[in-house]
C-alpha cells in the first residue's frame, strides 16, 4: 500500500479523493449561502448551528482545512514534478490543437482560487475565530446575515469574488471529470457523468456569484 | 511547392542544439513528409553538408520510429497518422514548417531529430509480457475461450506501436497512455491474469523511475495517438494498480 501512495498513480488518486471531498463541501456551502437570499432567519439559524456545533467546529472544520491544504500542496508537488519531467521546451507548440486551455492550466486557476480562499479567510474565518475564541465576545445568533451583507457592500470585493468564481467554474469544468478518470472511471466516455460535471461546474459558481451580487444590490 | 523548414539541429546528446533554416523547392504535394526530408538531405549531401538525422523504418505507419514534432504537434497537423503517413498536401506553398524532436526528460535527444526511447523498452521489460511454457507442451491458443468484446478491446490496446507521441504531446511528458495500453492488453485476457498484479506494479514503478510525468487528464495524448489508443486504457491501469495495491 505504501508503494501505491508513493507512485504517480497513487498521487493522482489522492488528488482526486481530496477533490471529491472539496466538491461535496462546495455543494454544502452554496446550499447554506442560498438560504440568505430567501430568509435571513434561516441563514442565521444554519450559520449559528455550523458555527457552534462541536462536531462541525472541531471535527469537520479541521478535516476541511486539511483537505484544502492537501489539495493545494499536492497540486503544487505534481506541477513541480511534472515540470521536471519535461525536456527543453518546444520552439513551436500548439497545445490548443488537442486539449482545452483549462486542462493545461489548472495550476493557474488553482492559484487564483488559493488567493480567493486567503481573502475569504480574512473576510469571514479570521473574524469568526477572533469573535469566538480570542476575544470571546457574547454570542448573537442573529449576527450572521448582517455580517454577510456588510462584506458584500464594496464593489471591489464583489468583483474579486465574481472573477474567482468564474475561475472556480473553469477549474471544476476540467477537475470534475478528471477526478473520476483518475479514480478509474472514464468520465469522458460516460455521457451522464460528463453532463453532471458540466452542470455542477456551471451551477455552483453561478449560485455563488448570484449570492454576492444579490447582497451587493440589496443591502 | 516552396517551403521554409526550421529544423532542430543537434550534433550529439551533449550539444546545446539550435533551430536551423532551410529552403526546399520543387516539393510535390504527393510526397510523404519523410520523402521531402530525403530530398532535402540529398541536397545537403550534394553540398557536402551534414544531412539531418531522423528515425524511420517501415514508412507504412507501424514501426513508430518517426518521432517528429511538426508545427507544434506530434506527427504533424493531421490526426491518427505517423510522420511517414503525413503528405505534403497537408501544407501550403510558401509555408514555414517547424520540425523538432520529441521533448521529454526521459527521451533525451541523441542527434538532430532522433531521441532515445529505450525508456519504453525498460518499462515493457518490467512486466509487459506473459510467462508461458514453450517446452513442447504448449497449449493450443484456441483452447482458452475469450469473449469477442475482451479480444477486441485487448487488440485495440495492443495496436500501440510505442511511438512516444503521447509523451511528446503531453504537457507533463507522461507515459501513461503507453503504459495503460500495455497493461490493458494483458489485463483483458485470461492469459494475463496470473501476473496482472505484479505487471501493473512493476510497469508503473519503472515508468516513475524513468522520470515520466504524471497524467493530468488533458486528453492530448488520445488526440495525437496514431493508433487511436483511448484514455479508457489509463483508467483501466489506474483500476488495476488500485486492485493490486489493496
Amino acid at each position: 500500500m505504501s508503494g501505491f501512495l508513493k507512485s504517480s498513480i497513487g498521487r493522482k488518486v489522492a488528488m482526486a479523493l481530496s477533490a471529491f471531498f472539496l466538491m461535496f463541501f462546495l455543494l454544502m456551502h452554496v446550499s447554506i449561502n442560498l438560504l440568505s437570499v430567501f430568509s435571513a432567519d434561516a441563514f442565521n439559524t444554519a450559520s449559528h448551528f455550523m458555527g457552534t456545533n462541536w462536531l462541525v467546529q472541531f471535527i469537520m472544520q479541521p478535516i476541511l482545512i486539511f483537505g484544502v491544504v492537501f489539495h493545494f500542496v499536492m497540486g503544487f508537488i505534481l506541477e513541480f514534478r511534472n515540470k521536471k519531467s519535461n525536456g527543453i521546451a518546444y520552439v513551436k507548440n500548439n497545445g490548443a490543437a488537442n486539449s482545452s486551455w483549462m486542462s493545461r492550466n489548472m495550476i493557474y486557476s488553482g492559484l487564483v482560487i488559493l488567493a480567493f480562499i486567503l481573502l475569504h479567510f480574512i473576510d469571514f474565518w479570521f473574524p469568526e475565530i477572533n469573535h469566538k475564541y480570542i476575544e470571546v465576545l457574547p454570542e448573537d445568533p442573529t449576527r450572521y446575515f448582517g455580517e454577510l451583507q456588510h462584506k458584500f457592500t464594496p464593489l471591489w470585493r464583489v468583483a474579486a469574488y465574481v472573477v474567482s468564481f468564474i475561475l472556480l467554474g473553469l477549474h471544476l469544468g476540467h477537475g470534475f471529470t478528471s477526478a473520476f478518470q483518475s479514480m478509474g472511471v472514464t468520465a469522458g466516455r460516460k455521457k451522464t457523468l460528463k453532463t453532471i460535471g458540466k452542470v455542477y461546474s456551471i451551477i455552483i459558481p453561478l449560485a455563488f456569484i448570484f449570492i454576492a451580487l444579490y447582497h451587493h444590490f440589496n443591502h | 511547392m516552396k517551403l521554409t523548414l526550421k529544423i532542430w539541429r543537434q550534433k550529439n546528446a551533449n550539444d546545446k542544439g539550435k533551430i536551423v533554416d532551410y529552403k526546399v523547392d520543387d516539393v510535390s504535394p504527393d510526397m510523404s513528409f519523410l520523402e521531402m526530408l530525403d530530398v532535402l538531405n540529398q541536397d545537403l549531401i550534394d553540398k557536402n553538408e551534414e544531412p539531418i538525422a531522423f528515425d524511420h523504418d517501415c514508412r507504412e505507419g507501424i514501426c513508430g520510429m518517426c518521432s517528429m514534432y511538426i508545427n507544434g504537434r506530434a506527427h504533424g497537423p493531421d490526426t491518427s497518422i505517423t510522420v511517414c503517413q503525413l503528405h505534403m498536401r497537408s501544407f501550403k506553398d510558401g509555408d514555414t514548417i517547424y520540425i523538432e524532436p520529441w521533448r521529454a526528460a526521459a527521451f533525451p535527444v541523441i542527434k538532430d531529430l532522433i531521441v532515445d526511447r529505450s525508456a519504453f523498452d525498460r518499462i515493457q521489460q518490467a512486466g509487459g509480457f506473459i510467462s508461458v511454457n514453450t517446452s513442447g507442451n504448449t497449449q493450443d491458443a484456441n483452447g482458452t475461450l475469450i469473449s469477442k468484446h475482451a479480444a477486441d478491446t485487448a487488440m485495440d490496446a495492443a495496436t500501440c506501436i510505442g511511438c512516444g507521441a503521447c509523451v511528446a504531446t503531453c504537457k507533463n511528458s507522461s507515459a501513461m497512455l503507453f503504459v495503460g495500453a500495455k497493461v490493458s492488453q494483458y489485463a483483458l485476457l485470461p492469459q494475463g491474469q496470473i501476473e496482472a498484479a505484479d505487471r501493473v506494479r512493476n510497469m508503473v514503478a519503472q515508468m516513475d523511475l524513468e522520470g515520466f510525468g504524471n497524467c493530468t487528464n488533458t486528453g492530448a495524448c488520445e488526440v495525437e495517438c496514431p493508433k487511436g489508443i483511448t484514455l479508457e486504457n489509463i483508467a483501466r491501469m489506474n483500476r488495476e494498480l488500485m486492485k493490486a495495491s489493496i
